[in-house]
């Protein structure tokens, strides 16, 4: 007994620098005692290492402003022109600075590149100013002729840049992307001294300042790629660690795939004075428990997400450490309306109305927000006006005016969902609500999510779990996906009226009247129903308290430069 | 014995073009491709990225090209990471792989065979209850419920390791355990059976009646023969744990290849999942050869023959 005791005082850890804070957690003293001498002697035994209580990453990293951050999947790469995903995104904003920057708590454009910038009054041309002081990380400026190239290179159709279709907003871009024009001087951009660039649109956007925040309207250095290969050809490996060139307020300073990448505040950069971070490390987490436990470890400042599961004990138990940010996101059901039933438009709407969600919401953790329109309600000072009311009666009234009354003789529908946890407790709510309340039979047919990505495209499907992200602060980016001659629409539906409602809308200065035409889109769309809304989304992450300047924003972005931490 | 190799290394050959063609193919037909995701990319896009890869070729005329700069050593490039290409990929992750399997395969043979050992020598003592019971639940608790407990209870709790990571070399101590256990159960029932059985075999009862030590008899005459079992599951056993665990890679985050073997298939990286399931054929194809030859050495009963 007295053996015992002896050993395990004298394997406890112990802090090893008394002038920091204990961990997080006090340590159960009983469990401690009897499992640190094992497990000490067989690590050190076997390993030769020992068992400390060590200060933790988010400890060390709060005293030298280096901020630990997961993202989600590891980034496939750093060319700002080839991205297309979220986590590559979150390391664009360190790592590549565009025309305009956004501002940290409402993410409006505020000066980047472009320390000022003009618009003709029929809003067709911008004129940008550049900084004198803008460089890239080599030391050389960054000029108009730089964004030339880069957007020339983005639209060269050998380069297959997923996101090019983003820049037709630039006259004459799409010409010449699709290869009807082979002359680039045809095309909206032009560089009128080496510190004014010009930029002429199709047509007026109020949004065009808003897309200019995306990846792929940022700035390539040009020079360098084509020290390592062809510029407008895929495969360049010029975003290497030991080459690549950014203009940023960080640089790439470690890249190991899959495990750690590191960015290390610019000197170059114009703005490093208010730069207050000296380092971010990202490390891709694509299991959010493996996450989750990480963090506990005292290894993360931010998460990119909570387990489902964990949400409600942190409610509970930690709510400094929770936090629930709105996110420009809905989840939604595609329904082909070139299939039966879902060619009557009444069971679409009947689908639609029957659904409670409310009570789906609590079934789903009590995180997101109901969805009664598609377009999530104050996207840049836009709500949709039309709603779809739960309304059961009328759902049922709607069904038997169809000839299905009580949903006799209304064949099996299938719903097609991808593999995964929470969408299957979506799934399986829903089909329990149509069959009570509609007295419809649902099967839910579950596959692998890129099988479900292939069934979209051919249309084999009659119902479909799907979900739309924006990609820029505004309600076109949700509504303009259903115009008939979009490639993201899959459901057969396109109205006249909605592509001419929107085609006004972007061409519309006048906020208020712009508005007023969104949401006469958005009301077309409602009333025939391709699609059913389900939520709305909310981002869900975990954030040490010593993580200032990271207000919720709706695309979840947060500009590094304001961000620092305080102990 | 050069015959048997011989032979074997063209049997190998003709199984790993058989493997190759059939995944080649399969991979194609599965729906989806590598570049349809959540938001639709323009048809022009699409046309222009296959024409990249060499997509928009026919089929036959892809996998000739694909053969053709395989027997160069070029695996292709990598259709989710635009700038790497799959050599690159698997030369990056396979090290990281077979670091924690050797670590792992280390602590599960050392640990396996001593207690399986033990435990055949104390049968029906409760040294060896205690050595069966470890295997018993080696066996029946799988590594995501080990692994995530053993993070709890040293990385969380304890804090002395991280949670996850591959930085320093405290990282491996904790994947590399929970690991080394996994296949340490396995291993140590194998060598109970196979010690028992050869502990009440004649030549043991002579070596005893000629008055060697029993520690002489145990190490020297009965461990030869009772590692076979042991030996034939190693084969298959060995070529995974290089591989990496899928598991393992996912609940440390390590960044091995195990994880690359699954999700270059959710990706349809069609160039990786060739790459990583060629490795993985050629890893067993070679491992079992290795096998075959072991047992002939370690049981004079057994003949190579082609």
């Amino acid at each position: 007994m007295t053996a015992a005791r002896e050993l395990a005082r004298r394997f406890r850890p112990r802090s090893g620098n008394p002038g920091h804070p204990p961990r997080g957690r006090q340590p159960r003293a009983a469990v401690s005692r009897l499992l640190s001498p094992v497990t000490c002697l067989l690590s050190a035994l076997l390993f030769f290492t020992g068992c400390p209580q060590r200060e933790t990453a988010v400890q060390r990293g709060n005293r030298d402003q280096i901020l630990h951050r997961s993202l989600g999947y590891d980034v496939v790469d750093l060319d700002p022109h080839l991205v297309t995903g979220i986590a590559e995104g979150e390391v664009m904003r360190a790592l590549f600075e565009g025309l305009v920057a956004e501002d940290p708590e409402n993410l409006h454009p505020v000066p980047g590149m472009a320390e000022r910038w003009d618009v003709s009054a029929d809003g067709l041309v911008y004129t940008f100013h550049l900084r004198a002081d803008a460089k890239w990380s080599n030391g050389t400026p960054v000029t108009a002729a730089d964004f030339v190239a880069s957007y020339r290179r983005i639209l060269t159709p050998s380069l297959a840049a997923d996101y090019a279709n983003m820049l037709y907003i630039l006259q004459g871009a799409e010409a010449y992307h699709k290869g009807a024009n082979k002359d680039f001087s045809h095309v909206g951009v032009s560089a009128v001294d080496p510190r004014t660039l010009r930029l002429v649109l199709e047509h007026p956007a109020s949004y065009f300042l808003a897309l200019l925040v995306n990846p792929p309207w940022r700035p390539v250095p040009i020079a360098v790629l084509e020290q390592h290969g062809r510029s407008d050809q895929r495969g360049n490996a010029w975003t290497r660690p030991e080459r690549i060139v950014t203009n940023g307020p960080f640089v790439l300073k470690k890249w190991t795939p899959n495990q750690v990448m590191i960015v290390e505040k610019s000197a170059t950069y114009w703005d490093a004075a208010k730069v207050r971070l000296k380092a971010v490390h990202f490390y891709p987490m694509d299991s959010r428990d493996a996450e989750e436990r990480a963090f506990r470890a005292g290894q993360l400042h931010i998460t990119d997400a909570v387990p489902v599961a964990k949400i409600a004990a942190y409610r509970r138990d930690s709510p400094h450490l929770l936090r629930i940010d709105p996110y420009l996101a809905t989840e939604f059901l595609r329904l082909n309306t070139q299939r039966a039933p879902f060619t009557d438009p009444r069971i679409r709407r009947a689908f639609a109305m029957a659904i409670d969600r409310e009570s789906l919401m609590k079934a789903l953790g009590g995180q997101v927000k109901p969805a009664h329109a598609f377009t999530p309600p104050d996207t840049a000072g836009y709500t949709p006006a039309a709603r779809i009311e739960t309304n059961v009666a009328a759902a049922r009234a709607l069904l038997k005016e169809a000839g299905y009354e009580g949903g006799r003789g209304l064949p099996v529908i299938e719903f097609l969902y991808p593999n995964s946890e929470n969408v299957r407790v979506m799934a399986e709510a829903l089909q329990e609500m149509w069959r009570r309340e509609l007295g419809v039979e649902v099967r839910l047919i579950n596959q692998d999510l890129k099988v479900t990505f292939a069934a979209r495209r051919s249309g084999d499907f009659q119902m479909m779990r799907s979900n739309w992200i924006g990609d820029y602060l505004d309600p076109a980016t949700f509504l303009d996906i259903f115009r008939g001659d979009s490639g993201n629409n899959y459901t057969g539906w396109s109205n006249s009226s909605y592509d001419a409602a929107l085609f006004a809308a972007a061409r519309t200065i006048d906020p208020a009247a712009r508005r007023e035409l969104l949401q006469k889109a958005e009301a077309l769309l409602l009333e025939a129903v391709p699609i059913i809304p389900i939520y709305y989304y909310t981002h869900v992450f975990l954030k040490q308290p010593s993580v200032q300047g990271w207000h919720p924003t709706l695309l979840d972005h947060h500009p590094y430069k304001h961000v620092w931490l305080e102990n | 014995m050069f015959r048997f190799i011989t032979t074997r290394f063209f049997q190998s050959l003709l199984a790993l073009f058989v493997v190759i063609s059939a995944t080649f193919f399969m991979v194609r037909f599965v729906p989806g491709g590598p570049f349809t995701a959540e938001k639709a990319v323009t048809p022009e896009i699409l046309r222009n990225l296959e024409a990249h890869y060499g997509l928009d070729k026919p089929l036959w005329r892809q996998y000739l090209d694909y053969l053709g700069s395989l027997m160069r050593g070029d695996l292709g490039p990598s259709f989710k990471y635009p700038n790497r290409t799959v050599n690159e990929i698997i030369g990056d992750k396979l090290p990281v792989s077979a670091e924690l399997g050797l670590l792992s395969l280390g602590i599960a043979l050392v640990g396996g065979i001593t207690l399986g050992t033990l435990a055949a020598i104390k049968r029906n003592t409760w040294a060896d209850y205690l050595a069966s019971g470890f295997g018993m639940i080696g066996i029946s608790v799988p590594t995501f419920v080990v692994g995530p407990l053993f993070v709890l209870a040293f990385a969380i709790h304890l804090g002395w390791f991280n949670a996850s990571g591959w930085y320093t070399s405290a990282d491996r101590v904790l994947p590399a355990l929970v690991l080394g256990i996994a296949y340490a159960a396995p291993i140590s029932r194998l060598t109970r059976g196979g010690m028992l059985e050869v502990l009440h075999q004649d030549f043991i009862r002579t070596a005893r009646a000629k008055g060697a030590s029993e520690a002489r008899v145990v190490l020297r005459h009965a461990l030869r023969g009772g590692l076979l079992p042991v030996v034939s599951y190693l084969g298959p056993a060995v070529a995974g744990i290089l591989t990496g665990s899928f598991v393992i890679e996912t609940i440390f985050q390590i960044p091995g290849i195990g994880r690359e073997f699954v999700t270059s298939a959710f990706n349809r990286d069609y160039t990786l999942v060739l790459g990583t399931v060629i490795l993985y054929a050629v890893l067993i194809m070679a491992l079992n050869l290795v096998v075959d030859i072991v047992q002939a050495w370690l049981n004079p009963k057994v003949q190579l023959e082609a």
